[in-house]
C-alpha cells in the first residue's frame, strides 16, 4: 500500500503545482485544491499505514497503541481539511471579486502584454 | 496610601488622562483641558507629598516582578534627580495645559492634541522614574513616539509632517543606539538593575565595552538633546503648535538626552574619552546653536537654536566631569526650563495676536501688550544671564568652571574664550528677539491688529517668569534644597561645596558675563541691519545635517526601490514559481548530504483495489490538470474523482473520522465551485499572431512541468521513504491510552480534538468564523460580473415554450421540470438534519463529531436553497448563519472558559456517563458542549458562506429563474 498512496501523492502534487502556476484563476483554485489533497495524505502518511485499525478504543480498560491506526495525524488532518475548504471559498470569492472589478481572470488582474 | 502606590499612581494617571481625553467628543475642548489640567496638578501633589516624605534623603523605591526568570522587575525609583525632573515636567506640564486651552483653535480636535501631551507626560515621567536601563529605552521611545505625534499633530500641513517624521527618525535611530549602549551596560554590570549599575562605576569604566557603549548612549543622548551634528531635526519641530515647542522642545523632552547622561554620569563620566567626546560636542553645539540663533528672522527658530545652544552649555558641563560642573548642569537645566518655556509662550502669543513669527515683520509691540512683553522681557534676560535673575546664576556657576583646568587639553585653554563668546551671542539674539518685536516703530501691515493676550493665557508666563525672579534673587531659600537634593543622589558623599549666592565679589566669572553682556548689546547695535538682511546664517553652509538626512533618506529609498525593481516581482506566477523552486531546493539539501535510503518497515501488502483506486484517482488529478483551462465543469469533476479517492484511501486505512469529513468537504467544496463558475469570462483559444512562435510560451510551460514533475517526485519519494521506516515513539501513545479514562470518549481523534488539543480546535474553528464573515462582507456589496454564456439550449426551448403558449409564463416549464428532485431534496431536509444530529451525538465514541455534523447540516439546508431558490427558503426558514456563527463560538468559549469556575485551566474537560431511559448509557462530557459550538459554528460559517454565493445569482436580473450552475461551451 505505502508505494501506492506515495505515488499517488506524488501524482497530486504534480498535478496542483502544474495548475498553481497556471495564469488563470480557476486553475489555481483547482491547483489548490489537488495539493490539498496531497499534503492531508501526505500529513496522514506520516502515522504510517495500517488496514482496519481505526482509533476507536474498547470503553473501559487502558488501550494498547500498537492496535490502532496512529490518532494524531489524523486529528491534524482533520483541522486541515476544514480549514483548506475554507481557504477554497475565500480563493474563490476573491477571484470572483478580481473578475468583477478587472474583467479578467488572470491571476494578476490584467491579461498579459 | 503607601508610598509604593502614590509613585505608581504617579505614573499612571497622565495614561489613564490620555485615554480618557482620547475618548472625548472632538470639540470637547473644555472637558479635555480640564482633565489635562487636572492630571499634571495631582501628579505634582503626589510628587510634592513624596517630597515632604522624602526629606530624609531616602530614596522611594517600588518593584513589581515582571520577568523574574530573566531577573528583570520593573522598578520605579524616584531620588533627587528624579524628583526634580518629575517636578518640572508636571509642573510645567500643568502651565502648559493651562496655556494651550487658550491657544488651541476651537476647530483643531482639542482632545486628541491632549491625550497625546498626556500620554508625552507620562512617558517622561515613566523615563525620569525608571529604576532599570530597560525601562529607561522603552519611555524613551514612547517619548519619541509621542513627540512625533504632537510635532505632526496639523497634519493638514505637509512641512508639520515632514518634520514629524524627521524628528521621529533622528530620535529613534538614536533611540536604537542607546537601548544597545544600556543593553551593553547591562551586560557588563551584571544586571539592569540601575541601583546595581550605579554601584558598578570601576567595572564598567574599566571594562573594553566601555567605549562602544558610551558612544552609542552618547549618540542616543546627542539625538534627543539636538546636538550637533544631530540637531537638524530640533528647528524644523518648531511646526509643531506652540504649547508643544513650549513643553518639549525647552522645558522636557530634549531635556531626556541630558537626563541619561546626568543619571549615568557616576559610571561613565570622568574618563579621557568621555571628557573629550561630551565636552567638545557640547563645545560645538553651545557655538553653533548661538551663531545660527542670531541670524533667525523666525522667532521660534530664534528660540529653537538659542534651546540647541543651550542644551551644548548643558552638555560641556557634563563634559568636564567635575562634581561642581554636574551641579551646574542641573541647575542650569531647570533654569533654562522656566526661561525657555516662558519665552515659548510669549512668542505663541505674539503669533497668535499679530498673525505673524518674522521679526523682520515685528516692531513696537509693546504699546498693544505692554504685560506679555514686560514678562517676554524679563524671561529673555534670564536668557541672556542679566543679573538677579536665574539664569545668571547658572551661567556664573558655568563661567566659573569653564575657568578651571581640568585636563590641561586644547579644550580646556579654550572653553573660557569660546565660552564667553557663546554668551555675547546669546546676549545679542536675546536684545534682538526683544528690541525688534516690541520696541521701535509701530508695526505696519500686520496680518491682524495685535491686542494683549488674555489674562489666563498670561498666567502660565507670569508663573514661570515669576520663578526666574524668585530664584534669581533668593536662590539659597527657593532652589537651593531642591538642587541640593538631586545632586546628592547623583554625587552621593562627593558632593561639593558651593554657593548659590548672588554676589562673589568682583570675579573672573562675573567680569567675563559683564563683557559677554556688553559685547552682545554693542553687537546688535552695530551689526542689526545686517542681521535681517540674512535668509540663513553665514559660515553654515557646511554643517548641512539637514541635507544629509535628506539625501540618506532619499538614498535609501531609492536603494530599497531598485533592489523591489530587480529582485521583487509583482506577478503570481513568477511568485509562486519562485516559492516552489526554492522549497524544492531546500528540501533536495539535506538529501544530497545524506543520501536517500529506505527503511525496514514491512509495511502492508499492496491490495489491487487499492492500486486501482488511485490509477483512477491519479488520472483524475492529471485530467483535471489538462482540462481546468477550457473545461471548468469537466476539471471540477475530476478533481472531485481525485477527492474521492483519497476519501476512500481514508476509510481503507483507518481513518473514518477523515473519511466522513472529506466526503462532507467535498461535496461543499463542489457546490461551492459551481456556484461561481458561471461568472468565469469564457476562454477561448491562445490565438497566436502570425510569424510569432509560441515558443516562449512553450518553454514556460515545459518550465513549469519539469518542476511540477519534480516535487511531485520528490514528494513521493520522501513520503515513501518515511512510510518504509519504524514509526517513533510520539505523544499519540499517550492520546491512545488517555482518551478513554481521561477524555470518556472512544472514539480518540474526536478526543483529540474537543479535549485534549480543543485549544487548536477553537482556533480553527475562529479561522472558520473569521473567513466565513469575510466572504460575506466581501460580497455584500458586490455586483458580478454578468453571466459568460447565454442560457443552455434545453432551457432556452423551454423559455420558448413558455413564451409562445398564453396560460405559460416563462420559467414555469422549468420548474414543473425540476418538480421531481425538488421535492425530494425538500423532503431530505429532516432526513439530513437527523443525519446530522446523529453524527453529531456519536461523535465522541463512533466516528463522526461536529465538524461532520455541521457540514452535513448545511448540505442539508444548500439543498434546499438548490432546490426552491434563495427567496422561497428565506420566506419559510429564518436563517441567520452569522448569529450561528456568533453562538457556536461563545458556547465553544464559554465552556473553555467554564474550567476556570471550578479552579482548572482554560478548556479542561470534565466527564460521566449518564444513564437516560430508552436511550440508555451515554456520555456526558463538557468536551460535548464544545463539540457543540463546533458544530453551531460550522453550520453557520459554511450556510453563510453558500447563501453569500448563492444571493450573487438574485442580483442579476435574468439570474432567478436560471440553475445555479451553467455549464461553459
Amino acid at each position: 500500500m505505502e508505494i501506492v498512496l506515495s505515488l499517488a501523492i506524488g501524482v497530486l502534487t504534480a498535478s496542483g503545482i502544474w495548475l498553481i502556476l497556471r495564469p488563470r484563476t480557476f486553475q489555481v483554485v483547482v491547483g489548490l485544491s489537488l495539493l490539498s489533497y496531497a499534503v492531508n495524505l501526505f500529513i496522514y502518511a506520516m502515522g504510517r499505514l495500517l488496514v482496519n485499525a481505526p482509533p476507536i478504543v474498547e470503553s473501559g480498560g487502558v488501550a494498547d497503541p500498537a492496535n490502532y491506526s496512529d490518532p494524531l495525524p489524523q486529528a491534524l488532518v482533520l483541522t486541515a481539511i476544514v480549514i483548506s475548504f475554507a481557504m477554497t471559498a475565500l480563493l474563490l470569492v476573491v477571484l470572483l471579486a478580481s473578475r468583477g472589478l478587472t474583467g479578467t481572470d488572470h491571476v494578476d488582474g490584467k491579461e498579459p502584454d | 496610601m503607601s508610598r509604593d502606590a502614590l509613585l505608581w499612581l504617579m505614573l499612571a494617571l497622565p495614561f489613564a488622562g490620555s485615554f480618557g481625553a482620547a475618548l472625548l467628543p472632538s470639540r470637547a475642548r473644555d472637558a479635555a483641558g480640564l482633565l489635562a489640567g487636572a492630571v499634571p496638578l495631582a501628579g505634582a501633589i503626589i510628587a510634592a507629598m513624596l517630597y515632604a516624605e522624602a526629606s530624609g534623603g531616602q530614596l522611594a523605591r517600588t518593584e513589581l516582578e515582571w520577568l523574574p526568570s530573566l531577573g528583570l522587575n520593573l522598578v520605579l525609583r524616584l531620588d533627587g534627580l528624579a524628583w526634580v525632573f518629575a517636578f518640572v515636567i508636571l509642573a510645567v506640564g500643568f502651565l502648559v495645559v493651562l496655556y494651550a486651552r487658550y491657544y488651541m483653535s476651537p476647530e483643531d480636535p482639542v482632545p486628541r492634541f491632549f491625550s497625546f501631551l498626556l500620554a508625552f507626560m507620562g512617558s517622561m515621567l515613566g523615563l525620569v522614574l525608571s529604576g532599570n536601563l530597560i525601562q529607561i529605552a522603552f519611555f524613551w521611545e514612547m517619548t519619541s513616539l509621542f513627540s512625533f505625534l504632537l510635532i505632526g499633530y496639523w497634519h493638514q500641513n505637509q512641512s508639520a509632517r515632514d518634520a514629524a517624521r524627521m524628528a521621529l527618525i533622528v530620535t529613534g535611530t538614536g533611540g536604537l543606539c542607546l537601548l544597545l549602549g544600556l543593553l551593553l551596560i547591562g551586560k557588563i554590570a551584571g544586571s539592569y538593575d540601575l541601583d546595581v549599575v550605579l554601584a558598578s562605576g570601576d567595572l564598567i569604566r574599566a571594562s573594553n565595552l566601555y567605549t562602544p557603549a558610551l558612544i552609542l548612549i552618547l549618540l542616543g543622548a546627542a539625538t534627543k538633546s539636538a546636538q550637533v551634528p544631530f540637531h537638524f531635526w530640533l528647528p524644523r519641530a518648531m511646526a509643531a503648535p506652540t504649547p508643544v515647542s513650549a513643553y518639549l522642545h525647552s522645558a522636557t523632552l530634549v531635556k531626556a538626552g541630558i537626563f541619561v547622561l546626568m543619571r549615568l554620569w557616576p559610571v561613565l563620566a570622568g574618563t579621557d574619552t568621555w571628557y573629550v567626546v561630551v565636552s567638545s560636542m557640547g563645545l560645538a553645539t553651545m557655538l553653533f546653536g548661538a551663531w545660527a540663533a542670531m541670524f533667525q528672522q523666525d522667532l521660534k527658530g530664534l528660540l529653537a537654536y538659542s534651546t540647541i545652544s543651550h542644551l551644548g552649555l548643558i552638555t560641556v558641563l557634563l563634559g568636564l566631569g567635575s562634581p561642581l560642573g554636574l551641579v551646574a548642569a542641573i541647575f542650569h537645566t531647570l533654569n533654562h526650563a522656566t526661561f525657555k518655556a516662558s519665552l515659548f509662550m510669549a512668542a505663541g502669543i505674539v503669533d497668535h495676536e499679530t498673525g505673524t513669527r518674522d521679526l523682520r515683520r515685528l516692531s513696537g509691540l509693546f504699546k498693544f501688550m505692554p504685560i506679555t512683553a514686560t514678562l517676554a522681557m524679563v524671561a529673555a534676560a534670564a536668557m541672556a544671564g542679566v543679573p538677579l535673575l536665574n539664569g545668571f546664576l547658572s551661567k556664573e556657576m558655568f563661567l566659573a568652571e569653564a575657568l578651571e583646568n581640568h585636563r590641561g587639553t586644547v579644550i580646556d585653554q579654550a572653553l573660557p574664550v569660546l565660552s564667553t563668546l557663546a554668551l555675547a551671542f546669546s546676549v545679542l539674539y536675546s536684545v534682538r528677539f526683544i528690541h525688534q518685536c516690541f520696541f521701535g516703530p509701530p508695526p505696519k501691515d500686520l496680518p491682524r491688529q495685535p491686542e494683549e493676550a488674555p489674562p489666563w493665557m498670561r498666567l502660565p508666563i507670569e508663573v514661570l517668569v515669576l520663578a526666574c525672579l524668585v530664584i534669581g534673587v533668593v536662590p539659597g531659600l527657593t532652589i537651593g534644597p531642591f538642587l541640593d537634593l538631586a545632586a546628592r543622589s547623583v554625587l552621593g558623599s562627593s558632593t561639593p561645596e558651593y554657593s548659590l549666592a548672588i554676589w562673589h565679589g568682583f570675579t573672573m566669572p562675573l567680569l567675563l558675563s559683564l563683557f559677554a553682556l556688553v559685547a552682545g548689546t554693542v553687537g546688535y547695535l552695530i551689526f542689526r541691519d545686517q542681521l535681517n538682511r540674512r535668509e540663513s546664517p553665514p559660515l553654515m553652509r557646511r554643517v548641512k545635517g539637514r541635507k544629509v538626512f535628506d539625501s540618506v533618506l532619499a538614498a535609501i529609498i531609492l536603494a530599497a526601490r531598485v533592489i523591489e525593481q530587480r529582485l521583487g516581482t509583482r506577478r503570481l506566477q513568477m511568485q509562486l514559481r519562485l516559492i516552489v523552486v526554492i522549497a524544492l531546493l531546500a528540501a533536495l539539501l539535506p538529501f544530497l548530504r545524506y543520501g536517500y535510503s529506505l527503511g525496514t518497515h514491512p509495511g502492508t501488502i499492496v491490495d489491487p483495489g487499492f492500486a486501482v483506486i488511485w490509477v483512477v484517482g491519479g488520472a483524475c488529478a492529471i485530467g483535471a490538470a489538462w482540462q481546468a483551462k477550457y473545461h471548468r465543469l469537466a476539471a471540477l469533476i475530476l478533481m472531485a474523482g481525485a477527492g474521492l479517492a483519497s476519501c476512500i484511501s481514508f476509510v481503507w486505512l483507518s481513518s473514518p473520522d477523515l473519511a466522513v469529513t472529506q466526503l462532507l468537504v467535498e461535496t461543499v467544496t463542489t457546490v461551492l465551485l459551481l456556484l461561481g463558475l458561471r461568472w468565469l469570462p469564457p476562454r477561448v483559444k491562445d490565438v497566436w499572431p502570425e510569424g510569432q512562435s509560441p515558443w516562449r510560451v512553450l518553454s514556460r510551460r515545459g518550465a513549469d512541468l519539469t518542476v511540477a514533475i519534480l516535487a511531485g517526485a520528490g514528494m513521493a519519494a520522501l513520503s515513501y521513504a518515511v512510510m518504509t521506516r519504524q514509526l517513533p515513539d510520539t505523544i499519540s501513545r499517550e492520546f491512545v491510552t488517555r482518551a478513554y479514562p481521561e477524555g470518556g470518549g472512544t472514539n480518540v481523534v474526536n478526543v483529540i480534538l474537543v479535549d485534549f488539543r480543543s485549544f487548536d480546535t477553537l482556533g480553527e474553528i475562529s479561522v472558520l468564523a473569521i473567513v466565513a464573515i469575510t466572504v460575506f462582507a466581501l460580497l455584500r456589496r458586490f455586483r458580478p460580473a454578468a453571466d459568460s454564456v447565454a442560457p443552455p439550449l434545453q432551457q432556452r426551448q423551454q423559455n420558448a415554450f413558455d413564451d409562445v403558449r398564453e396560460d405559460r409564463r416563462v420559467g414555469d416549464t422549468l420548474r414543473d421540470y425540476m418538480l421531481v428532485p425538488r421535492v425530494i431534496m425538500q423532503w431530505l431536509f429532516p432526513v439530513t438534519l437527523l443525519l446530522a444530529l446523529y453524527l453529531f451525538i456519536r461523535g465522541h465514541d463512533m466516528p463522526g463529531g461536529g465538524f461532520a455534523a455541521g457540514i452535513t447540516l448545511s448540505i442539508g439546508l444548500i439543498l434546499q436553497y438548490m432546490a426552491m431558490g434563495a427567496r422561497q427558503v428565506e420566506s419559510r426558514l429564518r436563517v441567520r448563519p452569522i448569529r450561528w456563527i456568533g453562538t457556536g463560538l461563545l458556547i465553544a468559549t464559554a465552556t473553555g472558559a467554564g474550567a476556570w469556575l471550578f479552579g482548572y485551566p482554560f478548556l479542561t474537560t470534565w466527564f460521566s456517563y449518564l444513564d437516560l431511559p430508552v436511550v440508555g448509557k451515554v456520555p456526558a462530557a463538557t468536551a460535548l458542549l464544545f463539540d457543540l459550538g463546533v458544530f453551531i459554528l460550522v453550520v453557520g460559517a459554511t450556510a453563510l458562506i453558500l447563501v453569500a454565493l448563492g444571493h450573487q445569482s438574485s442580483r442579476t436580473p435574468r439570474a432567478n429563474a436560471q440553475p445555479a450552475a451553467v455549464k461553459e461551451d
